[in-house]
Parts: C-alpha cells; sequence; structure tokens
C-alpha cells in the first residue's frame, strides 16, 4: 500500500509541476509588454517611431526572431509591440526598415490605406503601394482600416543588419506615414508578411506571439 | 390493491402536454431564432429549426411527463419496497418503443436529406455544388488569411475590398477559400457558413431578403488572433451597391492593378521564409 502511495504521490507531483510549466509558459507567451508611450510633439500631435529587425538579438527572448521594436520619449529602443498613442490626434508614424523582403500573400495589402490621404513615404518618396514581392512586413491595424505595407532592403544592398540592435548606418528603408487617431481604444495590430523564417509557411512563431511581429495600438 | 395502468397515464399526460405545448413551439417561439429571415439560407435553416423543434417538442414533453410522474408515483416510501418487479421481454414496450424511434430517424433523415439537396442551407458545398439556385447568380470571393477577411468581386472587374457589402434581392454565390490556413466563414444572418481552406473552393449560396447589418467571423481555430478576425458587413439596395462597389474600385485602384487574375482559389508565392 505504501508503494502504492509512494507511486500516487509521485504521479500527482509530478502532474503539478507540468502543469505548472505548461501555465507559465503559455502565460509567458500571452502576456503584452509594457506599453510604450508616442512622443508628444505638440498638442494633438505625436511622434511613434519603429523599426524591424530581421533578428531581435540579445533584446528579445527570442534572438533569432524577427521583430518590431519601438523608441521610448527619452530615445532608447525598447522591445516592445504595445504602443500608446492618444486619442484624436495626427500621429506621425516613423519606421526604420532594417529587414529584407519576403513577399506578401496577398498583393490587396500592398496598398496603403488608412493613413492620411492614403499615402506613406518610403526614403521621402511619396507611394501608393509597393510591389507586392517587395514587402518585408506590414503594420496593419484591421480594426481601424489601417494598412501599410514595408518595403524591404533589397538583397543587394550593402552593410545589413543581420541581427539587432541594428543602427541607422545600416541598410534600411525608412517609411514615413501619418494616422489620425479617433476614440480611445484598444486595437490589436499585426504583420501579413509571413515573415517568421524557419518556421511552417513563415507563419509561426514570431507570427503568432505578442511582443515580435504582433501587438496592440493603445489609444488613450 | 389493483396496480394502475401508469403506461396509460403517462401516454395520456405527454399526449396533453405534447397537444399545448408543440403549437405554441411551432408557431411562436420557433420563428423567432436565430438566424432570421435575411437571407434565403437563413430563412431555410429557420423552417428546418421549426420542423426540427416540432418533432423534439412531444418528445421532450413525454421525457418531462414520465420524470415527473416517476417521481411522484414511484418514489420511495417508507413502507414500500426497496425495489420495482424485474419486468423482461414486454412486446407492448418494445414494438412501439421500435416503431416510433424507427419512424422519428427515418423521417428526420429523409428530411435532412431533402432539405440539402433543395438548397444546400447555406453550407459550403465545395467547388461543385450539388445544389445551385435557378438563374444568376453574383459571385463574391471571400478570402481568409491570419487573421482578415477580404472579398473579391470578378462581375466588377475583380476588385477586391476589405469589406463585404452585397445587393437586396439577388443570389449570392460565395467562393470560400483561404490564402495560409484553414478558416471558415461565418455570418449568422446570412445563413452561410462555409470552410475556407487553403487552395480549395468552397462553395455556399444566399439570397438577401432585406437590407440588414451582418457580423462575420471566423469559426475555425486560426491561430493568435483567431479570436479578432471577425467584419461586420451589410446588405444594401441596388443602387447604394453599385455605387459603392464604383467607390471602392476607385479607392483600391492601386492594388487593382497588382492583384493575380481572378481564380476560385490562389496558391500564394512566394514562400520565401518558410522552414
Amino acid at each position: 500500500v505504501s508503494s502504492l502511495a509512494t507511486r500516487l504521490a509521485a504521479i500527482a507531483v509530478a502532474v503539478v509541476i507540468v502543469a505548472g510549466l505548461v501555465g507559465f509558459y503559455v502565460t509567458d507567451l500571452l502576456r503584452s509588454p509594457p506599453p510604450v508611450e508616442a512622443r508628444a510633439t505638440a498638442a494633438h500631435t505625436a511622434q511613434l517611431t519603429l523599426k524591424t529587425e530581421a533578428a531581435v538579438g540579445p533584446q528579445g527572448a527570442n534572438p533569432s526572431w524577427v521583430s518590431y521594436l519601438v523608441q521610448n520619449p527619452q530615445g532608447k529602443w525598447v522591445h516592445s509591440t504595445t504602443f500608446k498613442v492618444p486619442a484624436n490626434s495626427l500621429v506621425h508614424v516613423t519606421v526604420y526598415q532594417f529587414d529584407g523582403d519576403s513577399g506578401l500573400r496577398n498583393p490587396f495589402l500592398s496598398q496603403v490605406h488608412g493613413t492620411v490621404g492614403n499615402t506613406m513615404r518610403v526614403n521621402g518618396k511619396p507611394m501608393l503601394s509597393i510591389p507586392p514581392e517587395e514587402a518585408s512586413h506590414t503594420f496593419a491595424v484591421p480594426q481601424i482600416g489601417l494598412i501599410v505595407p514595408l518595403r524591404g532592403v533589397p538583397d543587394e544592398a550593402e552593410n545589413q543588419c543581420e541581427e539587432g540592435p541594428c543602427s541607422l548606418s545600416q541598410a534600411h528603408q525608412t517609411i514615413t506615414f501619418t494616422i489620425r487617431t479617433g476614440k480611445p481604444g484598444r486595437y490589436r495590430w499585426q504583420c501579413f508578411v509571413p515573415c517568421a523564417a524557419g518556421f511552417l509557411a513563415g507563419f509561426g512563431g514570431p507570427m503568432q506571439t505578442i511582443g515580435y511581429m504582433d501587438g496592440f495600438l493603445e489609444v488613450a | 390493491v389493483k396496480e394502475p395502468n401508469h403506461l396509460r397515464r403517462v401516454a395520456i399526460g405527454s399526449l396533453v402536454l405534447s397537444a399545448i405545448v408543440t403549437p405554441i413551439v411551432v408557431a411562436l417561439i420557433a420563428p423567432t431564432l436565430p438566424p432570421g429571415d435575411g437571407t434565403s439560407a437563413s430563412s431555410s435553416q429557420v423552417f428546418d429549426n421549426t420542423v426540427l423543434l416540432g418533432v423534439v417538442t412531444p418528445i421532450a414533453a413525454t421525457i418531462l411527463v414520465y420524470f415527473a410522474y416517476t417521481l411522484v408515483v414511484f418514489r420511495r416510501r417508507e413502507e414500500g419496497p426497496q425495489e420495482g418487479v424485474a419486468i423482461r421481454d414486454d412486446s407492448r414496450v418494445h414494438v412501439p418503443w421500435l416503431v416510433v424511434t424507427t419512424i422519428i430517424v427515418m423521417f428526420l433523415a429523409a428530411f435532412g436529406t431533402a432539405e440539402l439537396a433543395d438548397a444546400g442551407s447555406g453550407g459550403g458545398e465545395g467547388p461543385s455544388p450539388a445544389w445551385k439556385p435557378s438563374g444568376r447568380a453574383m459571385p463574391v470571393q471571400v478570402i481568409a488569411q491570419q487573421w482578415q477577411f477580404t472579398y473579391r468581386y470578378p462581375t466588377f472587374g475583380g476588385i477586391e475590398t476589405a469589406h463585404l457589402e452585397l445587393p437586396v434581392g439577388r443570389e449570392i454565390e460565395f467562393h470560400v477559400t483561404s490564402l495560409d490556413v484553414i478558416h471558415s466563414f461565418w455570418a449568422p444572418k446570412l445563413g452561410i457558413k462555409a470552410d475556407a481552406n487553403p487552395g480549395v473552393d468552397n462553395v455556399a449560396y444566399a439570397k438577401p431578403n432585406e437590407e440588414l447589418a451582418f457580423e462575420l467571423r471566423c469559426s475555425e481555430l486560426c491561430g493568435l488572433w483567431h479570436g479578432y478576425m471577425f467584419d461586420t458587413g451589410q446588405v444594401v439596395s441596388n443602387a447604394a451597391f453599385v455605387s459603392w462597389i464604383h467607390d471602392q474600385q476607385r479607392v483600391f485602384a492601386p492594388a487593382a492593378k497588382l492583384l493575380p487574375k481572378y481564380a476560385t482559389h490562389y496558391f500564394p508565392e512566394p514562400d520565401r521564409r518558410g522552414g
């Protein structure tokens, strides 16, 4: 009887440990990173500065994963994908894009939509769309109809950033656009390009994890 | 003391309760239940549900009467026996049970088959539908991807839109497909629920009967933002629809130039990052 009791106790302890580990893992995956506020530049105007890196490096828990990062009001890059912007305001967004192209599965998303003027600037040049095969990522908030395709760094570009932290001295594209925020709310954003290297069809890992290629836009 | 005829009592009680409740359920309650009469497909589902409730209500009434009768009449009494007498091989029970249940099951099988064959019941029928509506239907492609639906209108230059809008009174032929994983296109008020499988054209039909706003969502667990994969759509007058589609053609003209030629399904490339 004592042997049976010991075995049952061992099984119970093992089950509790495994359940705890699974719970910790799932909680860690689902937990949103802390929001980073856009820098206020004037009344009802803010600046949100982002960058994308092909591999986030030591800044993230998964160094080989592709990721967005955001600049806090003090100018420091933070590995977070929850962005806080003011409601009923103009938010100027700058994205420094260090990753190469992967291509969109749906070319419809290669057109800019939902920005002021439905346009963006790529390295200073105004554009309404990009060739879908040249897309590296998108910054898209489907709930508010925002889609901005981000053009990839050409394969032949010199001084490419393989792993973060990437600096502006390395090859990149600078994408700028402006959005007009509405009422307060929490809106999810995502990348539509299957850019998760090494995962089935490019859709696993960072594409399915808040803090990498998905996050929230907190309008407050 | 002579034992009363319990079977007769239960039968009479069931018949009385069924006679009262069934008309109420069939005439008053069932027609008001979702999904409503917004489209031909949803109306067909309301009719199916009404018939099924008409079959189920007497059965439920019989069960409830039997339970109530048992609780009252066969409850344990201090002075009574501990257990009842075992009853075996009584054909007065077996035969009616077999006959009634066989009739119900056969009716439901025949009714379900007839309804599926008659109108498709709003479900996806695959690439070669067994049932098609008479007359010309307007094709609308529903493209699912992680995590958004978009829509193509091949009769309007193959324009793709971010929202779904439909004209009232026209038969709609939905072509549901996916660009990545398995999704499902579910618009309850339209009476449509069709799987969206990558590389597959799944056809479903509905004819909007009235102008209405409707919700649509993915009903197949498809990844991180599955819970956010929803949208709203509208059924509008024909004139309003024409105005809307022309507006969409203007707004999404840059994307239209980049779209592939319309096809009933796609195998998107490149798959450059895939492992």
